[in-house]
């Protein structure tokens, strides 16, 4: 018999999924329009899935309950980080290609590329990103609090709520459902929908901390940590709308014009920087040292690059704005704290990248090393470019080219697409208990395909944004404009071919790390288990390790 | 001052990050609602009519954004490319903002009137048949495509929370109104440009129906956009014709 806790505890989560499925069932009927009755239905099926498990599966209470790691989310995380990423890459390397091979819209109004970006930008940074940053912040706390994760379903909602947020994202996009502001486009009630996720996850995150052996907070929870509270108020705010109706998918933004531009980059480019990187430093600060088996370099160049990081981040919105009806004012605080930052930034790298002292020659041996090593040093580099490229003359000419797009991917491939494929390999072996990866040498090759297909697209991006720039500002010597907008359109051309094939490479790697990640899991022999470092095999099955809990 | 206070208080934590995150954006965000080059308005402003708001929310779905910005920027070569930069006043019933961030295309900030119906309608059917080497996709299906009008008053009484200056008869009259820019030469056409001075009333795409199409809604979008503000009446510097 159970305890009285857990059988409340049962019920509780019983009865909210229960009432989740009949607000679904409403929906599917009564919403004034069809794509609402769509995610009216999948809310539903949702919610019913849910009451199923839980009803099936009672608690058992007591101590056993509670005796190991609670590692089940995580592995979802996991999976579903490397599905998505590989939609993520794919979708991405389409609208590529259209952008190239225009015909590859096919007219229809479900496969053109206005509505399939926000697909894979959702898909790459809240679906492939996201899913990495539930999987390690929850392995992270766990391990590095010596407590086991806080609440028994509330962690799983997080996880299936998560995932379900990404589907009614993307699947809206597709049909047309979208608030048109860039990295947060979902419709308000999916907005809504992730709040409570959020709010959920928040607590779980806390919940473990409060649990916690360790008298203190490891330096990576502190990342993780602002993550989580920042990206939830940049979401709230950038998300306040007026739905048309409660039954509808439509809403207007509560702001408008400059107050609203300003608010979306505020949002925007901390999306990028409290999700794209506070969470993935979490990361490096964890996995570096773990796979290395070395300290980090530096406790006080942490405690510094974490408090100017966070504070210095928030200003640099405004150079998304830069020559634009936003006061100069704030423009120029943008630029200067964008400048600023370039100091944390760098501070961090060298923290990372230092912490191999004394393991260099990890970085030839261990491929993944060499991915999380490699994803610090693009952090680097586009971190030096970021603040470069929001000067304000110097902004002039790359904004509104595909110098920006570069940029971005410079970061996004490079940095957190690197350290995440790297924590992956990581993470399987040690959740799934296995002695090493399926393949290290897949991995090999894993590494050296992204890096040509990341070189490839940030180098023809290069060009394709400074020459674009510099056409659109060209005089001929009678000072007229020397070039048509469409003349610049028809330089871009090779330059896209050029990306969009560095993007099969990396969709490819992508593609292999599937297939590597799949065996592992499955139990396959590794086949090359001999070349794979000791802190590869999960630390259960270490040599010399203690097999729990403490690491 | 001991960083192990911090370290051993998760909610000392907690709220030492919630305070160092906050204070950016109070900062550059929240004088925006007060300052008069931010809040001024200008002559010549209006909410969009129910048509072109209809058009301007079918530029959303499709995510015309993307590839388009409506920002021209100070810059000498921008205004003479795309004309007179853009000022603030110019999106202040823009919910959202379309500013953008990507020109794959040209922006398209006083798009209106620089094209004829006829060149748009060809060009959304086909965009290389007007334009040889432009990537963009097609939209042939809009001038199929019944325009959906019947939550039009919803829609405006959602912006007027926001703070559009709709007033009651324009959302009383907000479907009909929707007819009427299609209807040339009709009492409620007349009625509807007194209440949207400078609307631009005919049937865009080209059609015979009576019905608006999406492509209707899209194309008078497209042909207002940056012409409500008269730029040879326009003094940046004086308050009279602001």
């Amino acid at each position: 018999m159970a305890p009285k806790e857990q059988v409340i505890s049962h019920g509780v989560t019983l009865l909210i999924a229960i009432a989740g499925a009949l607000g679904g069932v409403a929906l599917t009927f009564a919403a004034s329009d069809p794509v609402m009755r769509f995610h009216g239905l999948l809310f539903l099926v949702f919610c019913a899935l849910a009451a199923y498990w839980v009803a099936t599966h009672p608690r058992a209470g007591g101590a056993s309950e509670q005796t190991s790691y609670m590692d089940g989310p995580i592995k979802v995380a996991t999976i579903a980080a490397v599905l998505w990423g590989v939609v993520g890459f794919l979708v991405g390397d389409i609208i590529a290609w259209q952008l190239a091979y225009p015909d590859l819209n096919f007219n229809l109004p479900w496969t053109n590329f206005g509505r399939l970006r926000p697909v894979h930008t959702s898909a790459v940074i809240f679906a492939f990103g996201g899913n990495v940053l539930l999987a390690t912040s929850l392995y992270v706390v766990q391990r590095t609090s010596r407590a086991r994760i806080a609440g028994y379903w509330a962690p799983w909602f997080v996880v299936w709520g998560y995932q379900l947020f990404i589907v009614l994202a993307a699947s809206g996009y597709v049909l047309g459902v979208t608030e048109g502001r860039e990295y947060a486009e979902p419709e308000w009630y999916v907005d809504i929908w992730l709040t409570i996720v959020w709010v959920v996850y928040l607590l779980v995150f806390l919940g473990t901390l409060w649990k916690r052996k360790e008298p203190h907070i490891y330096v990576a929870n502190w990342f993780f940590l602002a993550f989580i509270v920042t990206i939830a108020m940049l979401h709230i705010v950038n998300n306040l709308t007026v739905p048309v109706s409660l039954t509808g998918t439509k809403s207007y933004s509560l702001f408008s014009g400059v107050q609203d531009a300003m608010t979306q980059w505020w949002y925007g480019h901390n999306a990028v920087g409290f999700f794209l990187t506070a969470g993935f430093l979490g990361i490096m600060y964890y996995f570096i040292p773990k796979r290395v088996e070395r300290p980090i370099y530096s406790y006080r160049l942490s405690i510094v690059h974490f408090w100017s990081l966070i504070f210095l981040y928030i200003w640099a919105g405004p150079h998304h704005l830069h020559y634009t009806a936003l006061p100069d004012w704030a423009q120029t605080l943008g630029m200067t704290f964008s400048i600023m930052l370039w100091m944390p930034s760098w501070g961090g790298m060298i923290n990372g990248l230092m912490t191999l002292s004394g393991a260099w020659d990890r970085l030839r041996t261990d491929p993944v090393v060499r991915l999380l090593v490699v994803s610090v040093a693009f952090y680097g580099m586009s971190t030096f470019e970021g603040p470069l490229m929001s000067i304000k003359s110097v902004n002039s000419l790359s904004h509104y080219t595909d110098w920006t797009i570069g940029h971005v991917h410079s970061g996004a491939l490079g940095w957190v697409g690197m350290v995440s494929f790297g924590a992956i390999y990581c993470l399987v072996p040690w959740l799934w208990k296995r002695r090493g990866l399926y393949s290290i040498r897949m991995v090999e090759w894993h590494f050296w395909v992204a890096t040509i297909g990341l070189v490839l697209y940030v180098s023809s991006m290069w060009v394709s944004g400074i020459t674009q720039g510099l056409m659109w500002r060209a005089y001929d010597k009678l000072g007229f404009l020397k070039y048509s907008f469409v003349e610049t359109v028809e330089a871009m051309h090779w330059p896209y071919v050029i990306r969009a094939s560095g993007g099969v490479l990396f969709l490819l790697g992508g593609i292999l790390m599937a297939i590597n990640v799949w065996r592992t899991i499955r139990g396959d022999t590794s086949v090359d288990l001999a070349e794979q470092p000791s802190s590869a095999a999960a630390p259960e099955l270490r040599p010399g390790t203690a097999a729990v809990p403490a690491e | 001052m001991n960083h192990g206070f911090f370290e051993k208080n998760s909610i000392v934590l907690l709220i030492g990050i919630l305070i160092v995150v906050a204070i950016g954006g109070i900062i550059e965000i929240a004088p925006l609602f007060f300052l008069q080059s931010t809040i001024e308005k200008v002559q010549g402003m209006r909410p969009y009519a129910p048509l072109e708001l209809a058009g301007r929310d079918i530029y959303i779905r499709e995510g015309c954004y993307n590839c388009h910005s409506q920002m021209i920027r100070s810059l000498r070569d921008e205004v003479e490319r795309y004309g007179h930069y853009s000022l603030a006043a110019e999106s202040m019933y823009d919910h959202p903002f379309q500013w953008g961030s990507k020109r794959t295309g040209p922006d398209l900030a006083r798009v209106g009137g620089k094209y004829s119906d006829a060149w748009h309608v060809e060009h959304m059917h086909g965009p290389r048949s007007v334009v040889p080497e432009s990537v963009m996709p097609g939209y042939p299906f809009l001038i199929e495509r019944k325009l959906d009008y019947h939550d039009m008053a919803q829609r405006m009484e959602a912006l007027r929370i926001t703070g559009v200056p709709y007033t009651d008869e324009m959302i009383a009259k907000a479907p009909a109104d929707v007819v009427a820019q299609i209807s040339p030469d009709t009492k409620e056409a007349k009625e509807l440009v007194a209440r949207y001075p400078k609307a631009q009333v005919r049937k865009f795409d080209g059609g015979q129906g009576a019905e608006p199409t999406e492509l209707d809604a899209l194309i008078a979008y497209l042909q207002m956009l940056g012409t409500l503000v008269d730029f040879a009446d326009f003094d940046a510097a004086g308050p009279n014709l602001r």
